[in-house]
């Protein structure tokens, strides 16, 4: 069987095409020169007029950066070169890009994806102002009744310099791998978020709605604290794909979760595929507490990403939901990590990976329980599915368990599309590739119900769009 | 006016061996043929062949509707041409909802998709993934009436794709797609089989409200109970991969009646796979 309907043609080239992204003109107000060096540090901690103690904190990061090796257990991270790297961009008011720019495959990819006018230019990097501001400014007032924070983290740490000063690199220290190191080097960008205690957040906050903060830089730096009996839904990204001239984006977020609070962080990444995406998420949950991941990764040429919970205080829970969908010259490396380190602790990990067009996705993933963690509970289930025998998929679950009054689940499955459900779905009037499509949207099924309502309906257009055109 | 599904001395191959050794047939619209046969015989073979699994190669004669032959088209180009299957055994898609896979389907079937692909080549504007699909609203109201009617609860829509279905309930399902695809012609694979006998009566009539003066269909049964509800024009027993012995509903009494010894007295046994390997 093969795909035989010609009009798929069209969306195939444009798949080939929307890799490609476009260069932008270069109008910044400040650019740093290449390379990394103190120098540069100095430069962006000058410019941002930060405090001393952060210049150092920067400052001691790179020593530690030059200091370590660069992982060499998990994916190919030999094509970055670090000198060859703009370390600092400081975006005009006005970027100088305007939507007629915008190559027409691109247009029409946010066509398909049914994304809105406003969101689109915002997407596309034309302008940096977006046009829910008007928005974002009544949802900005509702906020600050109820004491909450949300805004870029360069404002975080002008305005709440105490609270940075106190959280800031607690949770992922510089010491803790050679990209939260230079990630503390060069930060810049990502959001700041405090919910005061017993605040409810019903609304998700949606980091595409801060204007003019430069979320997609290149080393974004979150920090969240969600305060005691608290609720909030962070939610980062975007389904459509994301245009960078970045190779490399190496973010560290950062989440505190106390007594009884509850935070989901939702990704969804999609970066162009010559991007290299390497995060440190990692979250402190203390006394009855609750932290979820739900981390989707659809683009970038290599990501590394494993967010982690750990569980401090008794009754914690930690859920992570981990996506990753690698097609053609991609290897996603994905999973997460789950740290009981109190009695009573739950936790549960999903990971739903597939590989498509020689595409390799792996799940890694770590589950460790200290000891004392008595009547800890943990479940793990990760599934692969390969589309074709071109691609790859491999497991590296790692198990740490030192206390023996634990409840532990761990399953996992590799399977191919098979032949009978094709042949179901077809014989329905479907098209090859919407077949696939429709397994392909069944197997993240139980990731994608969690999502945001319009993110789930864009996540599967966006899984039906990287399903057309080419099978095997 | 040529609306007839001919199979003509067709021949066909699973996995090298020969199942299908010569089987003619022509069904006319508003025909129900009835077709029974012993196990093994290569009942359930035809019906893929017809619906284009790949696994089964055809190595001889033809299958036409409308004059021209379903044999060069992909499965999902003759459930558009109008030809529908109801699986012996329905496969199970995990995660996908029935309504989901329903709309897209009776969309890709009725024309929907294709549509909204000519509207854009057309110079159109390109409209998001998904608004190619029969509307939401027309397309509940309509489904929700179906289910009704074969007594589905409501809340199959939300249950994944034959996952976790009994045995009756898939066939209710199978039936039901029927319903909304609406087919020219239909293959039925044992539905009777797996089902209660209140099923049996629900199902039947289910089937019978979608028959007409413009479907024709091929009902392979192993029980005469079946046709005591939905009534055949014709009966055919298949044997060794092929029509022996073709009559009207009497036919099938004297199968109930006799077995099939006396189709291999007189057909003789079948070839096995031994003599094939
Ligand atoms: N995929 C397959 N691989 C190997 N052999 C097959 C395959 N499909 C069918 N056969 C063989 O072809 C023959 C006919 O099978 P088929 O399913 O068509 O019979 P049937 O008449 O529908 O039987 P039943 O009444 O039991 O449903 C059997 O011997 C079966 O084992
Ligand atoms: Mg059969």
């Amino acid at each position: 069987m093969s795909a035989t309907n010609s009009d798929h043609q069209i969306l195939g080239d444009l798949k080939t095409e929307y890799q490609y992204g476009w260069s932008q003109p270069e109008n910044y107000a400040f650019k740093a020169r290449k390379g990394l060096d103190h120098e540069i540090v100095d430069q962006i901690s000058t410019m941002k007029g930060e405090p001393d103690w952060m210049r150092q904190l920067r400052h001691e990061a790179l020593d530690i950066f030059l200091s370590k090796s660069i992982p060499a257990w998990g994916a190919d991270l030999s094509g970055i070169d670090f000198q060859d790297i703009y370390y600092y961009i400081k975006p005009t008011e006005a970027q100088g890009k305007t939507w007629d720019e915008v190559p027409a495959d691109i247009k029409e990819t946010f066509d398909k994806l049914g994304i809105p006018e406003a969101e689109r230019k915002f997407l596309a990097g034309v302008g940096a102002q977006y046009e829910s501001e008007a928005i974002y400014h009544s949802l900005k007032e509702e906020w600050e009744k109820m004491g909450v924070i949300f805004v870029d983290s360069d404002s975080g740490l002008r305005e709440h310099e105490d609270i940075y000063r106190e959280y800031f690199g607690t949770v992922v220290p510089s010491t803790d791998n050679a990209f939260a190191a230079l990630n503390t080097a060069f930060w810049s960008g990502g959001s700041f978020v405090y919910v005061p205690k017993g605040v409810h957040l019903d609304i998700p906050l949606q980091a595409y709605f801060r204007i003019n903060a430069q979320n997609m830089g290149q080393f974004e730096r979150t920090l969240i604290i969600v305060d005691e009996g608290a609720t909030v839904h962070y939610v980062e990204g975007c389904t459509a794909p994301t245009y960078s001239e970045d190779s490399l984006h190496s973010g560290v977020i950062e989440i505190i979760v106390r007594k009884n609070a509850r935070c989901r962080y939702t990704t969804i990444q999609n970066w162009s595929t010559d991007v290299y995406n390497l995060v440190t998420q990692r979250s402190l949950v203390y006394d009855g507490g609750t932290m979820e991941w739900v981390d989707a990764n659809l683009g970038s040429k290599v990501t590394m990403k494993y967010p982690s919970v750990y569980m401090l205080g008794p009754g914690a829970k930690g859920q992570i939901l981990s996506m990753a969908f690698a097609g053609p010259g991609q290897h996603l490396d994905a999973g997460g990590k789950l740290v009981h380190a109190a009695p009573d602790t739950t936790s549960q990990l999903i990971s739903k990976s597939i590989s498509k067009g020689g595409g390799r996705a792996s799940y890694r993933g770590l589950l460790k329980v200290s000891k004392g963690a008595t009547g800890a509970k943990s479940n793990v289930v990760c599934d692969a599915l390969l589309l074709d025998a071109q691609s790859r998929s491999d497991t590296y679950p790692y198990i740490e368990v030192d206390e023996e009054d634990v409840t532990i689940g761990h399953e996992a499955s590799v399977s191919k599309i098979g032949e009978e459900q094709l042949f179901y779905l077809m014989s329905r009037g479907l098209s090859e590739d919407e077949a696939s499509a429709m397994i392909v949207s069944g197997f993240i099924e139980p990731m994608v119900k969690e999502l945001p309502m319009e993110y789930a309906v864009e996540m599967n257009r966006l899984i039906q769009l990287q399903m057309e055109g080419s099978i095997g | 006016m040529s609306e007839e599904l001919i199979i003509k001395d067709l021949h066909v191959n699973v996995e090298g061996k020969p199942i299908l050794k010569g089987v003619n047939l022509t069904i006319r619209p508003g025909e129900v043929h009835a077709l029974m046969g012993p196990n093994g015989s290569g009942k359930s073979t035809l019906a893929y062949t017809i619906a284009g699994h790949p696994r089964y190669e055809v190595t001889g004669g033809d299958v036409l509707l409308n004059g021209s032959s379903l044999l060069e088209m992909e499965p999902n180009e003759r459930a558009k041409a109008g030809v529908f299957l109801a699986f012996q055994y329905p496969t199970a898609i995990p995660g996908v909802s029935m309504a989901n896979f329903l709309r897209q389907a009776v969309s890709a079937v009725r024309g929907y998709s294709e549509k909204a692909k000519q509207a854009v080549s057309a110079g159109g504007a390109v409209k998001p993934i998904g608004s190619e699909l029969m509307p939401m609203r027309e397309f509940r109201r309509e489904l929700a009436e179906k289910m009704e009617r074969l007594h589905i609860d409501p809340a199959f829509a939300r249950r994944y794709l034959n996952e976790g279905f009994s045995g009756g309930e898939k066939k209710r399902a199978e039936i039901l797609q029927m319903a909304m695809l609406d087919p020219k012609f239909a293959v039925l694979d044992e539905t009777d089989s797996g089902l209660d006998i209140d099923a049996l009566r629900v199902v039947s009539e289910g089937v019978n409200s979608v028959l007409g003066p413009n479907l024709g269909v091929l009902l392979i049964t192993h029980y005469q109970r079946l046709l005591n509800y939905i009534k055949p024009h014709f009966v055919h027993v298949f044997y060794n991969g092929q029509i022996v012995i073709s009559g009207g509903p009497e036919l099938a009494h004297e199968l109930e009646e006799k077995g099939y010894q006396w189709i291999r007295e007189q057909f003789g046994e079948p070839m096995n796979g031994q003599e094939a390997a």
